[in-house]
């Protein structure tokens, strides 16, 4: 070996991850991810909602171990009992911990919100790309059948849906995906559109590609960045509207420890107690500010006009 | 420059804060002008636009302008209030730009964006009546040779043509009858056959009012042709400086280089040359 | 180009009719869908069959699907929304009652909310990066995730029970009901045009915190999307011939910019006029007003569904009539939709 070699390439994970000349498409995608996570993270407030959204996660995966008592224990000698001592949070009417209930409640709200999710999405995805990518009357149809679920308002029409399928939370689950699924049917469309044309979806037509590999392989893909970004800044909106049926009693059914619910049977001694009602507020606040702070940071993350400047 | 200057520009540098340091889009230029024709040509991102606003104060934060001086006809722009500055701004000094399809405002008539120029520079400061003022307007119009002045004035931008949106634009910049006018690419978004009659017009009026003209334009020929002296700007430098007519004896390379990269009729069925960078040739000879 | 403004004119007009068609369709599809039998209501589960098939055929119950929607459009297009069954009354004549006090909420606040929300955002587009910027990002922030039934609540407890700054839950002190007779159905005009100023701030005092509430979502959305119009009208080209035209920065940013940045700002406003009514739900339950919204929720727990679908409809209906209102004034401020 002689001594006088050139200098060694940088080396390193961070070298490797930015390099301008990626050896594999799997360099290159991890690269990717590495840009956006870097975008994301130089953001304090984009932090802190992802660490409020993992608490989230944690918390309710933790609950029975986190909680000093379990969510339905009643002491009647105890009730409405304030807060710091024995019960951190204070008791509610009928002597149940308040600090306990929050935490199980966690479990309820991140239920919904994934339920939601995962029922909604795809159907606004599938609804979207559909209608992009065939254009024509498939398109006129299932978009006017967008406009007309969007031209309900969104509370109201979850209430006749939940007035249909009887109070609790699943056809609460239901009645809100029912409604939240046309913002992603417009985008989807709308980001459709913008590649229905483009020269690689054409490669895939003169390969031999069939309309759903071409939708599948190549146009889904496309949409779920804009869809994630959607997705996550809705669901602040959807835990306001389960937290909205849980508190007009249409969502999660006593005992069931739910925040909205909580806040709704708090309001009764909201005069002298008030923390029966202010602590699951604030819980719902917390977490529904997480998801807008993050949905806002993956925004200007994902968005290319942004990360330009 | 032997005849009164009109404008004198000293030391005009405008920097832009960058990630990676401030970028000099315009760095440390002076020039001099009569009530003369006289272009500044660069190709995008030479600094001749900036050139430009930077004269009427139009760098936008974070931008800066740095000068030693900017003199119209003795007074120095540079030491002038925001308020002193709006009166010289679209009073003595105007400006065309290059798109009438974005450079007038899509939801005013025309004629109420001709009238607020008028208001600014003419009305209010001698306290005209609107009657006054209406009647100027269309008086403009029918100076840049539009049919039916008082139709074209209810018009919105979007009903015009674009040769026609382009004379409107010089119309309202002639209204308050200033004493330089700057033209940023007027033409270079009109059609060919279009460009000819805007120009002629632009010349017939800055002759006839007596103006100083600034053109800014990357089209060489074109300049050489209708202007009287150019200014070649190069990474925010002006590398040269020579008459018009006296264009193909340029000395400096980059000029040769621009030159030659023209297509012309002699050279037909050869490959067109291309420029050769040197970083030389930023500094000026 | 008349030709063209009628073409576009003729598919809103489309639109519409498709949108208010579906409307109809899915209050339709949920009021067959429900599990309750409006014939059992009428006459009761120990009913004989025949009297139970009569009563069935008397309701239209029998006929095919699709007939029983005909009958059901012409009902509600002849302005029968049928009969509520806790109430008695039609169900317009109880929505007309209900629905002033709605729109007197939603009206004040929207108010308050372009009041506010325009200058701020306008503000906030002007000094990007510095406070205002900042401000109205903190405030839409909260307000995009805040429970409104909960901040309502707590403005409750610190302004009314705490501070006894504002009048409480309902439209009125009970000394002061009955004393106007009802015109509009909005209090404060009808109490101004009888005369009646005790009864005025009576209501001012239990209008302001649902109003300041209701008005500060608003705010936070308007404010929100005139900043970003704003900051898309200022960077255009015709903003710097504005500028070259001497105008000042009063007249560059108020009358150029957001002359421009209004036609889309129309939109938003008349779909955060929308929001209002349906945020009133949550709201009037918090503060017991007498609204569509209170209406609509106390009509679930009865299952009175001919009361909750009505209801229903008529919010759905305001917003498509809200969607018109925003395409004409649309058209009105940009001339590239007007007709010449």
């Amino acid at each position: 070996m002689s001594l006088s070699s050139p200098l060694p390439p940088r080396r390193g994970l961070r070298a490797w991850l930015t390099s301008d000349t990626p050896a594999s498409r799997f360099q290159a995608r991890l690269g990717r991810y590495y840009a956006t996570w870097r975008a994301l993270s130089s953001n304090p407030l984009t932090l802190l909602g992802l660490a409020i959204l993992l608490a989230l996660v944690l918390v309710a995966a933790f609950a029975p171990w986190l909680a000093p008592f379990a969510p339905n224990d009643q002491d009647l000698a105890n009730r409405l009992a304030p807060m710091g001592g024995l019960h951190p949070l204070g008791t509610d009417q009928l002597g149940r911990d308040i600090l306990s209930r929050l935490l199980y409640g966690s479990r309820v709200t991140l239920a919904i919100i994934v339920l939601v999710a995962v029922i909604s999405a795809p159907i606004g995805l599938a609804v979207g790309t559909i209608a992009g990518y065939f254009g024509g009357w498939v398109a006129a149809v299932l978009m006017r059948v967008t406009d007309i679920f969007m031209a309900f308002p969104r509370l109201i029409l979850a209430l006749a849906f939940v007035a249909v399928l009887g109070p609790g939370i699943d056809n609460a689950v239901i009645a809100i995906a029912i409604t939240a699924w046309p913002p992603y049917a417009r985008i989807a469309r709308a980001e459709t559109l913008t590649f229905r044309n483009a020269d690689f979806v054409r490669a895939s037509i003169v390969e031999g590609a069939g309309h759903w590999r071409i939708l599948m392989t190549q146009i889904v893909p496309l949409c779920l960045g804009s869809m994630i970004v959607r997705v996550t800044l809705d669901m602040a909106g959807v835990i306001l509207i389960a937290a909205g049926l849980g508190f007009l009693g249409l969502g999660a059914q006593p005992p069931t420890a739910e925040w909205g619910a909580m806040i709704s049977t708090g309001r009764d001694y909201m005069l002298d107690q008030w923390w029966v009602a202010a602590m699951p507020g604030i819980a719902i606040l917390l977490v529904s500010l997480a998801f807008n702070l993050l949905g806002d940071g993956l925004r200007d993350a994902l968005d290319p006009r942004k990360r330009r400047s | 420059m032997a005849q009164d200057t009109l404008l004198e520009v000293d030391g005009l540098t405008v920097r832009f804060p960058s990630v990676h340091g401030p970028i000099e889009a315009v760095r440390d230029i002076s020039f001099a002008m009569g009530r003369e024709k006289i272009a500044i040509v660069g190709e995008s991102g030479s600094g001749k636009s900036m050139t430009a606003r930077a004269i009427l104060d139009l760098i936008r934060p974070p931008g800066e302008r740095i000068a030693r001086s900017i003199r119209l006809d003795g007074t120095d722009l540079t030491r002038l209030s925001p308020r002193q500055m709006r009166q010289v701004r679209g009073g003595r000094i105007t400006m065309v730009m290059q798109d009438p399809k974005y450079s007038l405002n899509p939801t005013m008539s025309v004629g109420a964006q001709l009238y607020e120029n008028w208001l600014i520079h003419v009305g209010k400061p001698k306290r005209l009546s609107r009657a006054a003022g209406q009647k100027a307007v269309l008086e403009m119009l029918e100076a840049v040779q539009i049919n039916d002045p008082p139709r074209v004035a209810r018009s919105f931008p979007h009903e015009l043509s674009g040769g026609m949106g382009q004379r409107v634009m010089i119309a309202m910049m002639l209204i308050p009858q200033p004493e330089l006018m700057i033209a940023d690419e007027p033409t270079s978004a009109l059609d060919v056959t279009v460009q000819m009659e805007v120009l002629k017009l632009m010349d017939g009026l800055v002759a006839r009012n007596g103006m100083g003209l600034l053109f800014i334009s990357h089209d060489l020929p074109l300049v050489s042709r209708f202007c009287d002296r150019v200014l070649i700007m190069y990474r925010g430098r002006i590398v040269e400086e020579c008459r018009a007519d006296r264009l193909h004896e340029a000395q400096h390379p980059y000029t040769q280089g621009l030159l030659s990269c023209l297509p012309s009729y002699a050279q037909r069925g050869h490959p067109l040359a291309t420029l050769s960078r040197d970083a030389g040739w930023e500094v000026a000879p | 180009m008349p030709a063209r403004f009628l073409r576009r004119l003729i598919s809103f007009a489309l639109t519409l009719a498709l949108t208010l068609f579906g409307l109809l369709a899915v209050t339709f599809v949920i009021a067959r869908v429900v599990p309750i039998d409006p014939v059992i209501a009428l006459v009761g589960d120990k009913a004989p069959a025949d009297v139970y098939a009569a009563a069935r055929a008397h309701l239209g119950l029998d006929l095919p699907l699709w007939q029983q929607f005909i009958i059901y459009l012409r009902d509600v297009l002849s302005g029968n929304l049928g009969s509520s069954s806790t109430t008695g009354n039609p169900v317009l004549s109880d929505i007309a009652h209900t629905f002033p006090a709605t729109l007197e909420l939603a009206t004040y606040a929207i108010i308050v909310g372009i009041g506010l929300g325009i200058p701020l955002g306008v503000a906030a587009a002007v000094w990007q990066g510095r406070w205002p910027d900042h401000l109205i990002r903190v405030v839409s922030l909260f307000g995009y995730s805040v429970p409104v039934f909960w901040l309502g609540l707590v403005a409750l407890l610190v302004f009314y029970a705490r501070l006894d700054w504002v009048g409480g839950p309902g439209r009125l002190d009970i000394a002061y009901d009955y004393i106007v007779e009802p015109w509009s159905g909005l209090l404060t005009v009808d109490a101004a045009a009888a005369g009646e100023w005790d009864v005025f701030w009576n209501a001012v005092s239990h209008l302001v915190l649902p109003v300041a509430l209701l008005a500060y979502f608003s705010m936070a959305y308007i404010g929100r999307m005139t900043r970003s119009f704003m900051i898309d009208e200022l960077g255009k080209e015709y903003i710097t011939t504005a500028r070259v035209k001497g105008a000042s920065e009063a007249r560059v940013i108020w009358r150029h910019a957001l002359g421009n940045a209004a036609v889309p700002l129309i939109t938003v406003v008349a779909l955060s006029y929308a929001y209002l009514l349906e945020g009133a739900v949550l709201t009037e339950t918090v503060f017991a007003w007498p609204g569509l919204g209170s209406y609509i929720t106390q009509a679930l727990f009865d299952a009175d569904m001919a009361a909750v679908l009505g209801g229903t409809l008529v919010v759905g209906a305001s917003f498509v009539a809200l969607n018109i209102f925003s395409e004409l004034v649309y058209a009105w401020l940009d001339p590239r939709a007007r007709m010449k």
